[in-house]
């Protein structure tokens, strides 16, 4: 039964046979994550940037900081959004426990620093390549920033995609804040879990194979747009 | 030293403890293409880098003719092209809108300038996928479409073949014809001279020799000159020029 | 640019989400495992939804975290099994007044070999004393769940130290009923388990229902609205109109009705 050849043709029929229950969840499962991955970017490229401009005080102790919060546990990370979201805790009027915003909100938390320690190296890296050219060109500060973001932006795009690898794979979090709601906060990873410890064992490898189907999927589809540019831009 | 030159003042530069430059004074002529010779390690890259503001001295100042001052007035092209991932035209246009021209006008005028250095064709070509020669033409092409007044040269040529050694000479010397101040960096006597006007020997962080064209070639100021002159390895420790 | 069009319709999709879901009447359910994963709930709660108009939406945890989550006010109502600890929780002002809702047993099951030879004893806590003595392998849940504290309350009338056993032959897995199936399933260890996880999960391998029908291992399920006036969110009255139709011949005979594969799983018992 446990059979992983087994459970990928199981995959596949769950994919050809098109149940729309496992299409809603994959549906949710992607919408999450690339919120999360888009609030994360918002919030992790800019940090990134401060960084890698480095002028002000603590700067290397921030980046430290951020470097470490990319080991984040999941669940703590989950429990302290709940914590903060819980009807008892100080954003509890809000009432956004238990709804995909919440997973939204734990992912975010969770993949922000990953978005920001990678783009810091980034645009490190590709600030040592231009900075004397920029200063011959008198680039301001926020020419150089928008110069930068620009030229990095294809090393950038890998920092969102590790980012959506995590979000996406990530478990412990999500079932705290979200509760695996079936048909509101239910997604791959969830269902995994759920399935599990059901014992349905080839159920829940067969949801993980479409996990990794879906992974590869966006990996490939930023490479066909984004990477092939890449190719021709950056030799 | 006189307000027309470009002027250096007790400059000093140390990594750690080690003396890299040390010029109590050097006038440069505006009017007058500057080639900056020397062994490897001299300290001629970082005067220029000085010069142009890219490293900051220990001590000491470089003064500038009035309208040379602004950095804006001035631009660099590096021994090693530095372009922007993006197409040939683009890495112009950009130089051009940094300094306040309109897209269109910037557009406009990197195209002229991808003409005179005969890339027009390659001009939305990803930058970085031309040859090492036609990159290092793209990034004259970007210096002298910012029109400056001064244009430093940190060994533009040091890794390119013959042909496009001779391509980028000619945007130089056109950069020369239209008045603009070179001070270029070789270490090659050769290319000193055919672009060159006056001429500076540095050697451990110092100005061993600051001769006219003519006289460096003919008359050597000092043994420094004609030992280097005679591709000779040169001695550590510098006489002071009588 | 497709990816950035992706993001910008997926943020929007998931702010309509969040609007959506703000907009609808819904009461949250802190539940246990045993009742979602046997497939009672989703078997029973859309006719509570016909009937009253009211999504419900289910948080199944073991009963001890249910129990901490509502006392957060983090749920409407409680559906969950440990007596003592839903009586406390009542009295303790959390919750408004409990009911009795269900039954079903736990069993103890072991792999089908028996090293420790407890089948057909009736007496638990005699089988327990008899695994202890054989020093056979025994996965407790560990989670402070309704279950886990079926178990330890088993453990007290025997003479055993669990605590100083706890990693030898004793083993706490701190995971959910199925996981800790999963772990005795693979360890050919004994463990307790509620009947309707039993019966529902599938995996079993090499495990047996050992002991039975002992009346120290009955199952009683309750329901509890959550305190309105210690969580001003909660829902008080989408709260007692589910425990009303739980406990009122409509809820009481779709449990009655819920019987996969023509097994019993619970047996309605509300006293009204």
């Amino acid at each position: 039964m446990q059979n992983f050849a087994e459970s990928f043709w199981f995959s596949l029929t769950l994919i050809v046979t098109g149940d729309s229950e496992l299409w809603s969840i994959v549906i949710l499962s992607l919408q999450v994550s690339l919120t999360a991955v888009l609030l994360a970017a918002l919030i992790g490229v800019p940090t990134g940037a401060l960084l890698a401009f480095g002028k002000f005080r603590g700067c290397q102790a921030i980046t430290i900081f951020v470097n470490s919060l990319m080991g984040l546990p999941p669940v703590v990370v989950g429990l302290c959004v709940y914590l903060i979201l819980s009807s008892s805790g100080p954003l509890g009027v809000l009432g956004l426990l238990y709804t995909p915003t919440a997973m939204i909100i734990a992912q975010t938390i969770l993949i922000a620093p990953i978005i920001a320690a990678l783009s810091r190296e980034t645009i490190q890296a590709v600030h040592e390549e231009y900075r004397d050219q920029f200063t011959s060109l008198c680039l301001s500060n926020w020419q150089r920033l928008q110069a930068l973001l620009w030229e990095a932006r294809f090393p950038l795009l890998t920092a969102l995609l590790a980012g959506f690898g995590r979000a996406i794979a990530e478990v412990g979090a999500v079932m705290i804040v979200g509760g695996n709601i079936n048909h509101l906060t239910r997604v791959m990873t969830t269902s995994i879990a759920l399935e599990t410890s059901k014992g349905n064992l080839s159920l829940a490898l067969a949801l993980g194979t479409i996990l990794v189907l879906i992974a590869i999927l966006v990996n490939a589809a930023v490479a066909v747009i984004g990477m092939r540019r890449h190719e021709a831009m950056h030799v | 030293m006189s307000d027309l030159d470009v002027g250096i003042c007790n400059v000093t530069l140390s990594f750690g403890d080690q003396l890299r430059l040390d010029i109590p004074s050097l006038d440069l002529d505006p009017k007058r293409s500057t080639m900056i010779l020397g062994p490897n390690g001299a300290g001629k890259s970082l005067l220029l880098r000085v010069m142009h503001g890219l490293s900051q001295p220990d001590t000491g100042t470089v003064n500038f003719p009035d309208q040379y001052e602004d950095r804006a007035r001035q631009a660099m092209v590096f021994q090693r092209p530095v372009l922007l991932r993006r197409t040939a035209l683009a890495n112009i246009s950009f130089a051009l809108r940094v300094r306040g021209h309109s897209s269109q006008d910037a557009r406009r005028r990197a195209m002229t300038w991808m003409m005179r250095a005969e890339l027009d064709h390659l001009a939305n070509v990803p930058a970085r996928r031309l040859s090492g020669g036609e990159q290092q033409r793209l990034c004259m092409a970007r210096a002298l479409a910012l029109e400056p007044k001064i244009l430093f040269l940190d060994e533009p040529c040091a890794s390119l073949d013959p042909n496009a050694t001779v391509a980028v000479e000619a945007l130089v010397q056109d950069a020369i014809d239209l008045g603009v101040k070179v001070i270029m960096v070789t270490h090659d006597p050769a290319q000193a001279q055919r672009l060159g006007s006056e001429i500076v020997l540095m050697h451990q962080g110092r100005i061993a020799a600051k001769q006219s064209k003519l006289d460096f070639f003919n008359s050597p100021q000092n043994y420094l000159v004609s030992s280097f002159l005679a591709g000779k390895p040169l001695l550590s420790n510098i006489k002071e020029p009588s | 640019m497709i990816v950035a069009k992706t993001l910008y319709f997926s943020t929007l999709f998931s702010l309509v989400l969040t609007l959506a879901a703000a907009g609808s009447e819904y009461i949250i359910i802190q539940s246990t495992t045993s009742t979602q994963n046997s497939g009672l709930l989703s078997a029973i709660l859309p006719k509570f939804e016909a009937h009253s108009g009211i999504k419900a939406r289910v948080v199944a945890v073991g009963t001890g975290q249910a129990l901490r989550n509502a006392q957060n006010g983090d749920g409407d109502v409680l559906l969950v099994h440990a007596r003592a600890a839903e009586d406390a929780f009542v009295s303790d002002g959390w919750g408004v007044q409990r009911f009795d809702v269900m039954y079903n047993d736990f069993v103890v099951v072991g792999p089908a070999e028996d090293p420790a030879k407890i089948f057909d004893m009736q007496n638990t806590t005699k089988a327990l004393s008899q695994i202890a003595q054989k020093e056979a392998l025994f996965v407790s849940r560990g989670d402070d769940s309704g279950t886990h504290k079926a178990e330890k309350r088993l453990w007290s009338e025997t003479l055993v130290d669990t605590v100083s056993a706890s990693g030898t032959w004793y083993r706490e897995t701190g995971s959910g009923m199925g996981a800790t199936l999963n772990m005795a399933a693979s360890m050919e260890a004994y463990t307790l388990t509620d009947r309707a996880s039993w019966l529902s999960f599938a995996n079993k391998r090499n495990l047996v229902v050992l002991v039975q029908g002992d009346i120290r291992l009955f199952n009683q399920y309750g329901v509890i609205a959550v305190n309105p006036h210690k969580h001003p969110n909660v829902d008080a009255e989408g709260a007692q109109a589910f425990i009303d139709w739980l406990i009122g011949p409509e809820g009481q005979s779709a449990i009655l009705n819920f019987r996969p594969n023509d097994t019993q799983l619970f047996f309605p018992n509300a006293q009204r």
